[in-house]
Parts: C-alpha cells; structure tokens; sequence
C-alpha cells in the first residue's frame, strides 16, 4: 500500500474510533443514575479513543518509513555476489544508487547487467513485503488500541484529564524541533566538515591563498590536485557584504529617520509600505535584476569612464544587495528610533536645538545600540545571501579587493559544490560543508551579538 | 550647542543671543541638508523599486503573446497509417505545408532555413489533433501552428533587423518569408496557453511554468500541513504553558537564532539528513516542504506567539475563573482569539518559502524536469527555481519567459500578502 493512502487510512481509521469511544460514553451516560455522573464529557472519551489509535500507529509509520530504505539496501546487498560487496565503500555506495535507479525504472549505464536487474528486482521484492507489513501492523496496532481504550470507558474514566496530558506532551515536542533542528544542523555540517579536514589540514582550508575545488576524475589528468585555500572567498564574501552595507546603512537609516521624524502621515503612508515591497520581493527576482540589468549597465557605464569592469562585478551583486537589505536596515532602524522616549527629542528643543541637531546629538546616540544590532544582523544577512550572488557573482575565486573585479563567495561555492548529482566522498563536495559550518558558525556569532545587544537595548526604555 | 558658538574672529558680540543668530543661517542650512538627504534616501529606494518593476516587466510582458503561424496541412493517409498514429512522421506535414505555401524554395540549405521558421512544437500539435479526430486524416485545413522562438523574438522586435547578417540569429531570407507571412495574414500574435500549461522544455516556445507551479504547490502544501501545527502548538507551549526558566529560554533563544540562520544552511540540512541519511528521494516536493518546514517555523513561531500576547489576560482568568481547565481555557477561548494573527504569520510565512530557492537548490530541485509533478514524491521544480533555470539559458527568448515568470510569482505573492492585510483588518480586534 502506498504510504500516502495508508497515511488516508490512518487518518480515517482514528475518526472513526473518535465516534466509537464517543457513542459508549454516550450510552454510559444514558444510563447514569442519581449522584453518579461520568467524569468526563463524552466528547473526551472519544478524544482519547482517537489519540490513542492515532499516535502509535503515526509514530511507526514516521519511523518505519525513515529507516525503511536503509535497512532495505542493507538488506539487499548482504545478498549480493561476493565481488560487489568487497567494492570500496564509494564504489558500492554508486552500484546501490545504479540499483535504485533502475528500481525506479530510470535509465541507468549498466541496465544490462543481470546481477543488478536481480538486485533491483530483490529490492522492490523487500519493498513490497515491508510496505504490507508496515500496513498490517499499524492498522493493526490502531483496531487493538481502539478496541481496549473503549473497554476502559467508564464513569470514573479521567478521560478529559488524559487527553490534555497527552496534548501537552505533544506542544512540548513540537516546541523541541526549534532545538533539534539546530542540532542537526550543527551535526550534520559539522559531521561532513570533519571529514573534509581529514583530507584537507584545516589550517591549510583557513589560510590558504589558492581556491580551485576541482578533484581528479583520473589519477593522470591534468591539474588534479585540488587547492582548497578559502581565504579569497572569505575575501569576495566580505567584498560584496562591505559594499552591500555602503549601499544599505546609509539608505536605509536615512530614510528610517525620515520617515519617522519628518514625514507627513501622507508620505510615511504610501512610502512604508512600498519600501516593505522591497523585502518582499524574492531573492531570485533580485539576482536576475542584477545579472540582466545592473551588471550591464555598470559595465558600460565603465566602459565610458575607461575603466574595465568584469560582468560579472562585485559592484553590481553587492548593489543589489544592498537594494535587497535597505528595507531590513530600514525597519530596525525605524524601531529603534520610535523607542528613543520624547522627554529627549522635548529636551533638545528645549535648549533651542533644531530638529536634524537632536536627531543627530540625541535620538542617535540613544538608539546607537540598537543601530548597530541591527547592522550586525543585516551584515548577516548579507554574507548568507544566495541567490543575488549565484546569479550576479563571478565563480573563479580572485585574491582582489578591486569591486570591478569579478569574486566569489561563500554561498556561490557551497552551491556550484553541491549542484547536480555528486559522489559524497570526494573532498569537492565536503568542501561544500567546511563552508556552510565556516558559514554556520560566523552568522551564528554575528546573530548571537546582535540579538543580545538589541534585547539589551530594548530593556532601556522599557 | 557648544560646538556652534565658538565667536568668529571678525566680530565679537557680547550677548548668548548675537552668537546664536550668528550661527542660525549655518544651523538652518544644515538642518535643510539633512532632510534633503533623507528625502534623498527614499527616494532612491522608490527609483530602486521601480526600476526594477519596470525592467522586468518591460521585458516580461510580451511572453503572455506568441507568434503562431498559419499553415495549410493536408493530413495526409500515405503519412498517417492508422496502426501507427502515434509514431507517425508528423513533421513530414509540416515541411509539405511549408514548402506548398513557399513553392518557389530549392536547395537543402533553404528547405531547411524555410523549416525552421515553425517549432517543433508543432509537431505535437498536429499529432495530438490526429489522435483526438482521426477524421481529420485526408483532409486539408488551415491551423495555427506555433512559430519559432527566433520568428517570434523579430516579430516582437527584440531582434534588430538592420545589424549585419551574420550576427542575427534570422537570416536575410527567413526575414523575407517572415514578412511574406506577416503581409499575407498568415502570421499572428495570439495569447501564450503554453507559457501558462505547459512544463518546462529546451525549446522558449513551447517551454511553460505549469510544471514549476505544481511542484511549488506541493511544496507548499507539505510546508503548510506541517508548520502551521507545530508552530502554534510551539508557540502555545512557550506562551501559555511554560514556565520561565533554562529550558524555555534555550528554546526561545534557539528560535530566534534559527530565523536569522542563511537559508542555505537549512538546504546543507536537507542533503545531509533527508536525502543522505533517510534516503529520501532527490527533487521531491517532500523535501522540499520538509526543508522549508524547518525554515518558516521560526517565523510562524514568532507571529504566533504575538497573537497570543494581543490576547488580554482577562480572557483566560475569566474561563479560569468559571472552571476550565488551563487546556480549556487556551482551546476554546484564547486559541480562537489569537487564530487571524496566527493565520496572518502563516501565510507571511508561506509567502517567503514560495519565494525561496536556496536550500531547494542543495535537494536536486534544479533538475530539468518536463512531466508535470502529480504528487509531492515525483520529481519536480518550484517557481523560483524555475526563474534561475531560465535565467542562466542564452536565448533571448527565455530572458522574455524568465521576466513573464517572475510577474506570475510576484502575482503570486502580491495575492498572498493582500490576503493576509485583509486578513488583518478584517479581524483585527483592539482590546
């Protein structure tokens, strides 16, 4: 049975129950007489009939699904001949893929082999058995569990005080998957990262001035040896952030402090929402706007002035960068700024100062905290910026701080590493984990600062 | 004001008030420049926005137009064995259409010029009215067959005509006929279906962004199923039920960090636990939604935690206060207070994972993918991956198709935060 059905099976079998432990509640309380009632609502037994059924079976089918695959090829190649299971670990795990493709009916190079047409066929074989065991049991498991919380229905049954233990278990794990997602990022970045640096020394991926992530197919070719010195996209990434936050902080601010200290209610409402437009506007828009529109237009315009610029320019992606950043700046500025208490801005004036003198010596140095916090969260945000970068900046990592030049960054490599169908064993695609925990670990710091000093800020005036 | 009323070496009044209005005009100039810069600044995010509505959809428009082209075809029975309908050499049709309507071409090199002046596209075309009306075959009528990307992108005047031959994608002779057709009515601008139901192709003409809009709803379907529960049952708990202390604090701290994590990350997540380790499948919308799951949940968390907190504390000691349990008071009474904030976050929410492509880029969905996804383990695209696809292709006929996919997202979009404003006022209640 398909999981998806099954899932509808579920689904349909735990409503049902919900009627059935509700309808003897009903006839329980048909029949109460005098000073004996039943505890619960009758809705609760049916709850807790429904729970019941339901939450088991869902976990197994979670689990067994999870697993499923893995204990299957384990499965599957214990059964193979000798000579495909004595394959290194990354040749096998390729015949394994050879395998499923051509369980899934895709074409594969070595269609022709028998031993691998009877793998696949074992393999769906396996498949079939677990995905009908998985069936018998769950629903197996939901009629059982149905069946014995009906027969506990009584009077006395708590049922509405189970059936509000069994929800807060259930919000308090839904409220973990904040924190398990964080460990798994850190496990499984973290995980392939050190499997790179077993390959490559970490102080060689730090410091190194040379980056050509390219890894011999032959042991002969030509250029094998990959060099994997991260230093110039660090470089091409704080290039493109420091020219996205020229463009983005002053703009930004600028007009944060405009729009709440100057503007009319007529222009701060046509003008708020429109800058919003801007953070709405997905980030992929933006890359095409730079690569097809930006980079042109900046190029020729060099051109005119006698300068070479690259197409692919830091210039231009860190531009439209800054663009994209301008309404995130803006916002945090125009909090921070409405926080400043008026008993200052009224002091100010008091003493004569005019209104762009106590915007700058006293709103300012009150919301200076704030301000920065939100730079270090918008510099965060540049430097995980995507796809602007993908589409706008260059892909050769050049040692340079020229913004004519073509860079690349963090980002593009993790991207170009990881597109298209890779072995996972090659220090090429680990390479791409170095970066996003080198990645992972320097936003995380930046947020970490930023956050507290905001939080910090807000305590201030609060 | 210490700074300005340092006295001038040429005058040197005795009282506060000369100094001051001494320093005023300075003062009042400054004070101008500073608006004008602020002022500036808006302005320049305004010029910004436009700029950049205007050049894509400058560029974008004329995709929701496509050449097509009028041919007479004799379905012809020599060509159309019944047995074999399927198979059948159907561009045999429309290379005798072509050369009937332009008896005068000699020579391969012509016949095959003159060819690709209609898509290959056509071909399907006519096979698929061959299978529905198998009629049809011995007749002759007249169809509208779709044009070349290259004949579409002169028609609309995206190709110059007067550069030299050998830099134009159309030579002098294909101008000729193009303009032949043009003069003879054959040749006609008629609203793009394909762009709008097709999936994607190598060819611009035929290439459409139907397949990419399923796969984005399916995407966003598992994405909608799964975070909107957890995040208001995460939210209810942090709010409602939790105590203050270490736990709930490393929770809150976690959140916040997670919805400033680069959403790359969350894609390195994806590859390395749902594909590698659970051995899901590469390019599915399962992924997909489970990888943005991950990635909107601090959002909706946050949004839902601030409908709760617009909730006044009246309302739970009233049901508190009548006997409910504290589940009772947040189900019936505090729950559907906070719902039109909570539904808000979540479609805010929905917005920036349609818009997303990042971490989708890391579970193989940038795979070239024709068939149109029937259900979220099949492989497929979403829109904004799409737009990427198309905007690394060369033609300048996927530049017009790239800017018409992104007005649809946009449009997207646009439907999606006006429901959520909508949403806002409509049930937004002052306490």
């Amino acid at each position: 049975m398909a999981p998806v059905s099954l899932l509808v099976v579920l689904l349909a079998l735990s409503t049902a129950a919900y009627f059935f432990g509700r309808r003897k509640a009903f006839a329980l309380d048909g029949r109460a007489e005098g000073a004996v009632k039943m505890h619960s609502r009758p809705t609760y037994h049916g709850a807790l009939t429904a729970l019941w059924c339901a939450l088991p079976a869902l976990l197994i089918f979670g689990i067994w699904l999870a697993f499923e695959s893995q204990v299957i090829t384990q499965l599957v190649v214990k059964d193979m001949p000798e000579s495909i299971r004595s394959l290194p670990a990354d040749r096998l795990s390729l015949v394994i893929n050879d395998i499923r493709n051509i369980e899934s009916g895709n074409f594969v190079s070595q269609t022709s082999n028998p031993a691998m047409q009877a793998a696949a066929d074992h393999y769906r074989s396996l498949r079939s058995i677990s995905r009908h065991a998985l069936a018998v049991i769950t629903i197996a498991l939901m009629v059982a569990a149905a069946l014995f919380v009906r027969s506990r229905i009584s009077f006395r049954l708590r049922a509405r005080n189970h059936v509000e233990g069994i929800l807060t278990v259930i919000l308090v794990a839904c409220s973990t998957i904040a924190i398990f997602t964080t460990i798994g990022i850190i496990l499984s970045v973290l995980y392939e990262a050190i499997r790179f640096f077993k390959v490559i020394p970490i102080t060689d991926f730090l410091f190194g001035l040379d980056w050509s992530p390219q890894m011999a197919i032959r042991a002969d070719q030509v250029g094998s040896s990959g060099a994997f010195g991260a230093v110039p996209v660090f470089l091409g990434t704080a290039l493109i952030s420091a020219i996205a936050m020229v463009v983005a902080v002053p703009v930004g601010l600028m007009s944060a402090i405009y729009l709440s200290e100057y503007a009319g209610k007529r222009l701060r409402a046509v003008a708020k929402p429109l800058i919003e437009v801007l953070a709405g506007i997905p980030t992929v828009v933006y890359g095409f706007f730079a690569a097809l529109t930006v980079a042109p237009f900046i190029r020729e315009a060099g051109g005119v002035l006698g300068l070479s610029v690259a197409s692919e320019s830091a210039l231009a992606a860190g531009l439209v960068m800054g663009i994209m950043i301008i309404p995130f700046m803006s916002s945090l500025s125009d909090d921070f700024i409405n926080a400043v208490p008026q008993s200052l801005r009224d002091g100010s004036y008091s003493l004569g100062a005019t209104q762009s003198e106590t915007i700058r010596k006293v709103v300012l140095p009150a919301a200076i905290p704030g301000i920065i916090g939100g730079v270090l969260l918008a510099v965060s945000r540049a430097i995980g910026e995507t796809m602007i970068v993908v589409m706008a900046a260059g892909l050769s990592a050049n040692l340079t701080i020229n913004p004519l030049k073509a860079v690349t960054t963090v980002t593009v490599q993790i991207v170009t590493l990881l597109i298209g169908d890779q072995e996972f064993d090659s220090p090429k695609t680990l390479a791409a984990f170095a970066l996003g925990l080198v990645l992972f670990i320097v936003t995380l710091c930046l947020n970490i600062i930023a956050l507290y000093v905001v939080r910090k800020y807000r305590e201030q005036y609060e | 004001m210490n700074s300005h009323s340092t006295p001038s070496a040429a005058a040197t009044p005795r009282r506060t008030i000369d100094i001051v209005n001494l320093s005023l005009k300075r003062r009042y100039r400054a004070e101008r420049r500073f608006r004008f810069y602020g002022l500036a600044a808006i302005v320049l995010s305004m010029v910004f926005l436009a700029l950049l509505f205007v050049s894509i959809v400058g560029k974008g428009y004329s995709a929701f137009w496509q050449t097509s082209v009028r041919l007479t075809v004799f379905f012809d029975p020599e060509v159309l064995k019944q047995d074999t309908l399927v198979n059948a050499d159907y561009a045999a049709l429309v290379r005798e259409s072509l050369f009937k309507a332009f008896p005068q071409v000699e020579g391969r090199q012509d016949k095959r010029q003159l060819n690709a002046l209609v898509s290959s596209g056509a071909v399907y075309q006519l096979r698929s009215m061959a299978l529905k009306d198998p009629d049809l075959i011995g007749r002759t009528i007249d169809v509208w067959l779709p044009a070349a990307a290259d004949v579409d992108m002169l028609v609309k005047g995206h190709f110059r005509r007067d550069l030299p031959e050998g830099e134009r994608r159309v030579s002098d002779q294909q101008i000729d006929w193009i303009d032949r057709l043009e003069a003879e009515g054959r040749l006609e601008r008629k609203f793009n279906t394909a762009f709008l139901t097709a999936g994607d192709s190598r060819e611009p003409e035929l290439a459409g962004i139907w397949g990419a809009v399923s796969g984005s709803f399916f995407t966003l379907l598992i994405t909608l199923v799964l975070s909107f529960p957890i995040g208001v049952a995460s939210a209810v708990y942090l709010e409602e039920f939790a105590k203050k202390n270490r736990w709930t604090d490393l929770i809150e701290v976690n959140i916040n960090n997670l919805a400033a994590v680069p959403s790359i990350v969350f894609g390195l997540l994806g590859l390395a636990v749902f594909l590698n380790f659970f051995g899901l499948p590469r390019s599915a919308p399962l992924v997909g939604g489970l990888v943005l799951t991950l990635m909107t949940l601090p959002t909706i968390i946050i949004a839902s935690r601030s409908a709760l907190q617009a909730v006044p504390p009246s309302i739970r000691e009233a049901a508190l206060g009548v006997g409910a349990s504290r589940m009772q008071m947040v189900v019936h009474h505090v729950l559907p207070l906070a719902l039109p904030g909570m539904l808000t976050g979540a479609i805010i929410g929905m917005a920036r994972a349609l818009g997303e492509s990042a971490p989708l880029l890391m579970i193989g969905m940038v795979a070239f993918i024709v068939d149109i996804p029937k259900g979220v383990t099949d492989p497929a695209t979403v829109l904004p991956v799409q737009i990427y696809l198309w905007a690394d292709s060369p033609e300048r006929a996927f530049v017009e198709r790239t800017s018409a996919a992104i007005m649809v997202l946009l449009a997207f979009l646009v439907v999606m935060n006006a429901g959520a404003i909508i949403l806002r006022k409509k049930f937004e209640r002052r306490w």
